[in-house]
């Protein structure tokens, strides 16, 4: 699999599709992302609770939401993306490309399992119940299962790129679940409430606490960003770790 | 402001245990996938795998 390097005059699109140079774009953009995700983090609980004001229903308790909404949403989100580089791994073949998609599953994972975790913390006061099989709840237990499906599918192939292929096939059939958790609120009628912004429309929250959730789900988004890009970071060592560039890294490491 | 004390904002009103469980375990979490990776990629950059021993060419490998 060794390639020659790109050249090195002008611009080249494609130069960041090779892991060396994804390598080393992407360890300068991580400490960005979580630099900038640290920040909103805490300027997002700073406002979700020194400035939101109590909730005339729920009391303070629906303070859950911040963490709950951005985790639920990244989890939708993430999904999307991992499936669409599942897609181009499918039809270009690129290499860094599934990579990439083998990058977001497991953050991805961790958001639908903390959007439920909040979520049942959440529903016990509200609703009286940690869990119920309702169309959101049980859509998001789906999309759980689907990235630990990925995950399992992709680490049960010893030949990677054979992994690549199943786990991104998996990954876009699971695609169509995304918009049915999305819409389950107004497909059914059971038990999670509607949204709480909608596109287009005027927000049914107040301003303070749309801020907060609004500020902790670009904190999410720039975790999940850093998290994502250092995994697929070590991915690309890992799978060239007999090519020249790796080894000369190891060396000058020791 | 929302709080008069502290007391006051550990408890939430009565439910500072579903409050502070849920920040609780997401932090943890977060926190524990940030240092998992940082394992990862410094393994991974050392050059060394589980699948694999490389030759007994780098000094002091002690890097597992």
């Amino acid at each position: 699999m060794a390639e020659s390097s790109p050249p090195r005059t002008g611009f080249h699109l494609f130069r960041y599709a090779a892991p060396p140079e994804f390598f080393r774009l992407a360890g300068r953009a991580v400490p960005c992302f979580g630099v900038l995700a640290l920040l909103l983090g805490g300027a997002g609980l700073y406002l979700g609770f020194f400035v939101a004001p109590v909730d005339a229903q729920q009391g303070q308790v629906y303070r859950i939401m911040f963490v709950h909404v951005p985790a639920a949403w990244m989890a939708m989100f993430i999904y999307v993306v991992m499936a669409f580089w599942a897609a181009m791994g499918l039809v270009f073949n690129t290499r860094m490309s599934a990579i990439l998609a083998s990058g977001l599953a497991p953050t991805g994972a961790l958001m639908a399992f903390l959007s439920l975790w909040t979520g049942a913390l959440w529903g016990r006061p509200a609703w009286g119940t940690y869990w119920d099989w309702d169309a959101r709840m049980t859509s998001t237990l789906i999309l759980l299962f689907l990235y630990m499906g990925f995950m399992a599918l992709h680490s049960a192939i010893d030949d990677v790129r054979r992994a690549d292929r199943a786990a991104g096939v998996l990954a876009l059939v699971g695609v169509v679940n995304v918009p049915i958790i999305y819409f389950s609120v107004q497909w059914w009628n059971t038990l999670h409430q509607g949204s709480s912004i909608t596109l287009g429309k005027a927000p049914s929250i107040a301003t303070p606490m749309l801020a907060a959730m609004l500020v902790m789900t670009f904190a999410f988004w720039m975790y999940c960003i850093a998290a994502a890009l250092t995994r697929a970071r070590a991915i690309v060592l890992e799978r060239e770790r007999d090519s020249d560039w790796v080894r000369a890294l190891a060396g000058e490491g020791a | 402001m929302n709080w008069g004390s502290w007391s006051e904002f550990w408890n939430m009103g009565g439910h500072g245990g579903y409050v502070w469980s849920a920040y609780g375990v997401t932090a943890a979490l977060v926190v524990l996938e940030v240092l998992l990776l940082r394992a990862r990629l410094g393994r991974a950059r050392r050059g060394s795998s589980s699948r694999r021993v490389r030759p007994a060419r780098a000094p002091g490998g002690q890097g597992g």
